[in-house]
């Protein structure tokens, strides 16, 4: 008997279709993976059984829990199903929680507003959960604020929320998207468990094909508003049925092909670094404390060469790339790019400034919306002493599209009428159209779908080839960093705590915490390269 | 036992970190308060005109200007005037008015007292209507009620308050008689009769400042009904409305508050024009006659009270800020 039953689901909003005859069912105990890119309505599948769905939302087809025909029902009954029989858990944990209330209060609440208990014993069960959690009293007391706890202990804290009733369905929207591995790896630990022991069904919405492999009894595919393919992990990964399933995994496994380094000579050299930040005064006459987010880093790029930069939030890699694009000065020590500072005399240095590049990871939010293509990739233009004019300025850039893949046409046209991956591509060209001799990329894949992303990543290795450029590649993703660098830096608390060849640090880690990050990273089982 | 005297007692996490706050907040806004003073003492000293010269006309003998000027404190240097000044206020004498020949504590006073009545009268008026108008039109967001209350609001922010208070008193006062028609009836006769003679100027006052409260209150309020946690409250299984009081209506406070605080300080001493439309002996009135007849003491008294006032109201919104949002109490 199973607890869920999605059938012939469709949906469109506004009249656009959005989910074209869906179906799927979950079991008790059993963890169903949704995946699929953007846009493929997962997402979406999970808010139709909430029925917490956009205005103008029609829906057609039969949805059932329990029993329950959850598109017949009424808001009232919905009120009372949401909650109490279904939980829901997001994907960021950072804006998940009222920043005005307490933890506890906001636990309480979920029991409280489905009148399961009186205050008394709903302040015991919350204290419970939030302990079954992994939010211990001592250290967590109900008293606490959202600000007062990181992402991965607001997670915890969204969890207990939605268990805080025992619902026979949990879903999971990319419940780990936001956060780190070692942390990603708790959670979905905690997840699993609580499946195991409450006997809970749960519909968990991801695009992480690894976490998928490793957490579902069974997987769908979508694409489209469509299944493609739906099937029991194992037989799933043995035998994939569709060509889109078979892409899927063969992009999330990439690997470029990288062309070879030039003999090393130094482009990039950092000494000694460190970087610290002011803390607010804790007393009035007392002198402020500092915070030191970097701690006498060093290390050198080669000309040519592509170097990793990998560690978790908050370990000082955001805090490093600054420092190395100069625009932040450092504390101590300095950094050489071609053997002359990147800040001089208290100023960002120009000449240095214009050798290098840096692509960020948000496509959406790097962009002017009001300014042409045109306009936003010859930006770095600023920086030269001469800028081209005219025809020279059209020429370049022509050729800076072209490289990305682009059309030069694509230079009249404004930054909303094109896709994350194109966008990235163009941000990819505003860092190429000065001739860079190194680009830093910071996250810059991360945001994009497993398609995509290796499409970007041929594409980098490519304009490696052609242009001989050093990159520096800070990423949280593992996976990535491992197929497209030569050499790896890992960072925890300010500090490199290991560096080294990429596949030596890979399959031989010598610091106890790299060997943590690999082990918490999902990966996918071999799934033999020539099946896909 | 040897105890601290300095260490506080015991005190919760929580009331000890919006202690903290307070009194941090509290040192800026003495800080402030000298440098308005400093700013406002020098800047009144450098305008042109003599008020001793003023005071006795064009035909006056230099001496015997020199003696008034000696008479009025004028002849001593700027440093220690000022001393002098900021040190009369903080025991309660604010010199006396060039013109009047009277304690300017006393003539503010008197003014005090038809003034702040007026401002709290008229904030406590705008925020009973723009609360709940602000909340309605966001909940019910593109639809007839909000396109309604919108368009009031356009309308309130567009009508210049004079002529709507003239109005009012066309209506209320000579055609339906409800209340006087200008003057002020005094406290002594009671709390309502003061109240009463205060209501049409209030109302007058509060409804372009309502209008904008509303439009505050409503985007405000919008913004956070887009935010993560309204849709968790709404899977955790609250129903829309009780989300938006739950979740929406406290996060959504803190521009309104700041709003708020700004209203107030305005409605202080920007009451001018309803001032002169009712003929009511306020503030506003009395800066602008002092300032005509170069009373130059009562003019700083005047603004210094008002700088005064809206640096207490800032204070105030500040704390009221740190009980809304947790946040800013431990950012110490």
């Amino acid at each position: 008997m199973s607890l869920l039953t999605i059938q012939n689901l469709s949906l469109s909003i506004h009249g656009t279709p959005i989910l074209n005859n869906v179906s799927l069912s979950i079991a008790p105990g059993e963890i169903h993976a949704v995946t699929g890119e953007s846009g493929s309505g997962k997402s979406m599948t999970a808010f139709t059984v909430m029925q917490l769905l956009p205005n103008g939302t029609k829906t057609t087809g039969q949805v059932t829990l329990d029993g329950t025909d959850i598109l017949a029902a009424s808001e009232d009954t919905m009120c009372t199903i949401r909650g109490n029989d279904v939980g829901m858990i997001f994907q960021e944990p950072m804006t998940a929680l009222n920043p005005v209330k307490t933890i506890g209060d906001q636990v309480m609440e979920t029991i409280l507003i489905h009148k399961a208990m009186s205050p008394k014993d709903a302040e015991t069960r919350a204290r419970d959960v939030l302990d079954r959690v992994g939010l211990p009293a001592d250290r967590f007391p109900l008293s606490r604020y959202p600000h007062e706890l990181s992402g991965g202990q607001r997670q915890r804290v969204v969890i207990a929320m939605a268990i805080a009733l025992r619902p026979k369905l949990l879903i999971a929207d990319e419940p780990t998207t936001a956060l780190d591995v070692t942390t990603q790896a708790q959670i979905l630990d905690l997840l699993k468990g609580l499946v195991a022991e409450e006997g809970m069904g749960m519909l968990m919405i991801t695009h992480d094909l690894a976490v998928v492999a490793d957490m579902a009894h069974t997987i769908t595919v979508m694409r489209q508003g469509q299944v493609v393919e739906s099937a029991p992990t194992q037989a799933l990964l043995a035998d994939m049925q569709h060509d889109y399933t078979k892409m899927l995994f063969a992009a999330s496994t990439h690997q470029v092909d990288l062309p070879d380094k030039p003999a090393p000579s130094p482009l990039l050299e950092v000494q000694n670094v460190s970087r610290d930040y002011r803390l607010p005064r804790t007393q009035l006459f007392a002198p402020p404390g500092v915070f030191r987010a970097v701690k006498n880093v060093s290390f050198t790029i080669e000309k040519g060469e592509r170097l990793g930069l990998v560690g978790e939030s908050g370990c000082g890699k955001s805090t490093l790339t600054r420092a190395i694009l100069g625009l932040e000065e450092v504390q101590e020590g300095q950094i050489l790019l071609d053997g002359e500072p990147v800040f001089s005399g208290h100023k960002p240095n120009l000449a240095v400034r214009r050798k290098m590049q840096v692509v960020f990871q948000d496509p959406f939010g790097s962009f002017n919306p009001r300014h042409r293509v045109d306009r936003l990739i010859t930006e770095p233009f600023h920086l030269l002493p001469n800028p081209p004019k005219g025809l020279k300025r059209e020429e370049a850039i022509a050729e800076a599209l072209i490289a990305v893949g682009l059309a030069p046409s694509d230079a009249r046209k404004y930054i909303h009428e094109f896709s994350g991956g194109q966008r990235q591509r163009i941000a990819i060209a505003r860092a190429l159209i000065i001739r860079p001799e190194l680009i830093l990329f910071d996250e810059a894949v991360s945001a994009l779908d497993v398609s995509v992303r290796a499409q970007i990543l041929d594409l980098l290795a490519d304009l490696c080839r052609q242009y001989d450029l050093t990159y520096l590649f800070i990423s949280h993703d593992l996976s990535v960093v491992r197929s497209v660098t030569d050499r790896v830096l890992v960072m925890k608390s300010g500090e490199i705590v290991e560096q080294g060849v990429t596949e030596q640090v890979f399959t031989n880690p010598a610091h106890p915490y790299t060997r943590d990050l690999i082990a918490a990273a999902p990966v996918l089982p071999d799934l033999g390269r020539g099946a896909a | 036992m040897s105890r601290n005297i300095w260490t506080l007692p015991q005190l919760p996490p929580n009331v000890a970190a919006m202690l903290r706050y307070a009194l941090k907040r509290l040192l800026s806004l003495i800080i402030s308060l000298a440098i308005a003073s400093l700013i406002i003492f020098f800047v009144i000293e450098v305008a042109p005109g003599d008020p001793a010269q003023f005071m006795l006309g064009l035909n006056a003998q230099p001496d015997t200007v020199a003696a008034l000027r000696a008479e009025l404190g004028l002849d001593v240097p700027k440093w220690e005037r000022y001393l002098n000044w900021v040190g009369g206020m903080l025991t309660g004498d604010f010199g006396t008015s060039y013109t009047y020949r009277t304690p300017v504590a006393e003539m503010i006073a008197d003014r005090l007292w038809v003034s702040l009545p007026l401002a709290l009268y008229a904030l406590t008026l705008s925020t009973l209507i723009a609360f709940p108008a602000g909340i309605y039109a966001a909940a019910r967001r593109g639809r007839a009620g909000d396109v309604t209350v919108m368009g009031a609001t356009q309308l309130g922010v567009a009508i210049p308050n004079f002529w709507f208070a003239m109005m009012l008193v066309l209506i209320f006062a000579i055609n339906l008689r409800w209340f006087s028609a200008g003057g002020f009836a005094g406290w002594d006769k009671g709390l309502w009769t003061g109240l009463h003679s205060l209501t049409l100027p209030a109302i007058a006052l509060a409804l372009p400042q309502a209008a904008i409260l509303a439009r505050v209150m409503r985007s405000s309020l919008l913004d956070i009904l887009g935010e993560d946690f309204m849709r968790t409250a709404r899977a955790k299984g609250l129903s829309r409305r009780q989300a938006l009081w739950r979740h929406g209506v406290r996060n959504a406070l803190i521009p309104v508050l700041t709003i708020i605080g700004l209203q107030f300080a305005f409605l202080i001493a920007g009451g001018i024009i309803i001032e002169q439309v009712f003929y009511l002996p306020g503030l506003g009135r009395l800066i602008f006659q002092s300032i005509s007849s170069r009373d130059l003491i009562v003019v700083e008294s005047v603004v210094m009270l008002l700088v005064f006032a809206v640096i207490v109201v800032n204070f105030l919104v500040d704390l009221a800020y740190a009980a809304v949002d947790p946040r800013l109490r431990s950012r110490t």
